[in-house]
C-alpha cells in the first residue's frame, strides 16, 4: 500500500482532482464501449424477435381463410 | 500452407466467423476487464509515487495503455481497410465498421487524460506540439471514417470510401509514434522501449504493463462482439440467423 489512510488515498497528496477526473473519464469510457456494444446485440434479437412474431402471425392470417 | 489457405476462405463465411468467434469474445471481455481493474487498482493505490510528479503520475495507468490502444486500433483498422479494398472481403468492412467507434473512445480517454496531466506537470491543458498535434489528428481520422460510413446511400460505396480514409491515414501512426523523437516537444519519450530495460522500478511498471496487456484483450473482446453484431445486422435475412433468433426468443 502506497497510503497510510483513505484520506491519503483520496487526496492524492493535492492531485485528487487529476486523478479521480482521469479515472472517471477512464471507468466510464470503457464502460460506454462495453455497454453500447452488448446492447446493441440485444436490442438486434428483440427487434429481430418481434419481426419474426409479426410475420408468423400474418402468415397465419393469410392461411385462416383458405382453412375455414 | 494448406490450412492457410481454407482459413481465408472461411474468413468469407460471415457464419462461421460469427460462431467460432463467439465464446472467444465474452472469454476475452472477462479477461480483458479483470486484468484492467487490477492494473488501476495496483497503479492507484499500490504503487510508489513519483519522486518528481508525485501522485498526479498515477494517470499513467490509464493514459498509456488508451494512446497506445487507440493507435493499435487505427493500425488494424487501416490493415482492414487495405484488405478490403485490394480482396473485397466483406469481413474486413465489418472490422472497420466495429474497430472506429471503439478506437475513437480510447482516443478521447487518452486526449482527455492526457490534458488534465498536463496541468500539474506541465503547468498547461493543452499545447500545440507535435504529440498532442498529431493525437488530435487521429481522432478527426477516427471522426472521418465514422462520418463516411454514414455519408453513402450504398453501404459498399460507403465501406470503401471510409477504408481508403483508414488506409490513407495511417501515416499519421509514425508521426504520432517518433513525434517525441524528431521534434521537441513537452511530451516524454516512450515509456517502454524494445531494446532497453523500463526506467522506472518493477512496482511502477508491472501495473501498466498489466493494465496495457488488459485494455489488449478487452479491445479485442468488444472488437470480436462488435464484429459479431455487424454480421448479424447483415444476414438478418438469412435461414441460420432467423434460427437463431427463434432460439433465443424461446
Amino acid at each position: 500500500m502506497s497510503f497510510a489512510s483513505w484520506h491519503d488515498f483520496l487526496y492524492m497528496g493535492g492531485h485528487y482532482l487529476y486523478v479521480w477526473s482521469s479515472y472517471g473519464i477512464g471507468v466510464l469510457g470503457i464502460a460506454v464501449t462495453l455497454i453500447r456494444t452488448l446492447r446493441a446485440r440485444r436490442r438486434f434479437f428483440m427487434e429481430q424477435g418481434q419481426r419474426l412474431r409479426r410475420q408468423s402471425i400474418s402468415a397465419e392470417a393469410a392461411d385462416a381463410p383458405r382453412s375455414a | 500452407m494448406g490450412r492457410l489457405k481454407t482459413l481465408w476462405h472461411r474468413l468469407g463465411s460471415p457464419r462461421w466467423f460469427f460462431e467460432i468467434s463467439g465464446p472467444w469474445a465474452i472469454g476475452a471481455l472477462v479477461v480483458g476487464l479483470v486484468c484492467i481493474a487490477v492494473g488501476l487498482v495496483w497503479g492507484l493505490a499500490i504503487a510508489p509515487p513519483d519522486y518528481l510528479q508525485g501522485n498526479s503520475f498515477r494517470i499513467m495507468y490509464l493514459h498509456v495503455p488508451a494512446a497506445i490502444l487507440s493507435e493499435s486500433c487505427y493500425i488494424l483498422m487501416g490493415l482492414a481497410g487495405a484488405v478490403l479494398l485490394i480482396w473485397r472481403m466483406k469481413l474486413a468492412d465489418m472490422v472497420v465498421a466495429a474497430a472506429a467507434p471503439i478506437g475513437v473512445v480510447f482516443c478521447v480517454i487518452a486526449l482527455l487524460t492526457g490534458s488534465i496531466w498536463g496541468r500539474p506537470t506541465w503547468g498547461t491543458w493543452w499545447v500545440w506540439d507535435a504529440r498532442t498535434t498529431s493525437m488530435l489528428v487521429l481522432l478527426f481520422l477516427y471522426f472521418g471514417v465514422m462520418a463516411l460510413r454514414q455519408a453513402f446511400p450504398r453501404e459498399e460505396t460507403a465501406g470503401r470510401a471510409a477504408a481508403i480514409l483508414a488506409v490513407v491515414g495511417m501515416i499519421d501512426i509514425p508521426i504520432i509514434k517518433y513525434s517525441v523523437d524528431w521534434w521537441l516537444t513537452l511530451h516524454q519519450t516512450s515509456t517502454f522501449k524494445l531494446t532497453s530495460a523500463p526506467s522506472m522500478p518493477p512496482q511502477m511498471y508491472l501495473p501498466l504493463l498489466i493494465s496495457v496487456l488488459g485494455f489488449y484483450v478487452f479491445f479485442f473482446g468488444v472488437l470480436l462482439f462488435g464484429v459479431g453484431n455487424e454480421i448479424l445486422r447483415r444476414e438478418q435475412r438469412t435461414q441460420w440467423v432467423n434460427d437463431l433468433v427463434r432460439s433465443r426468443a424461446s
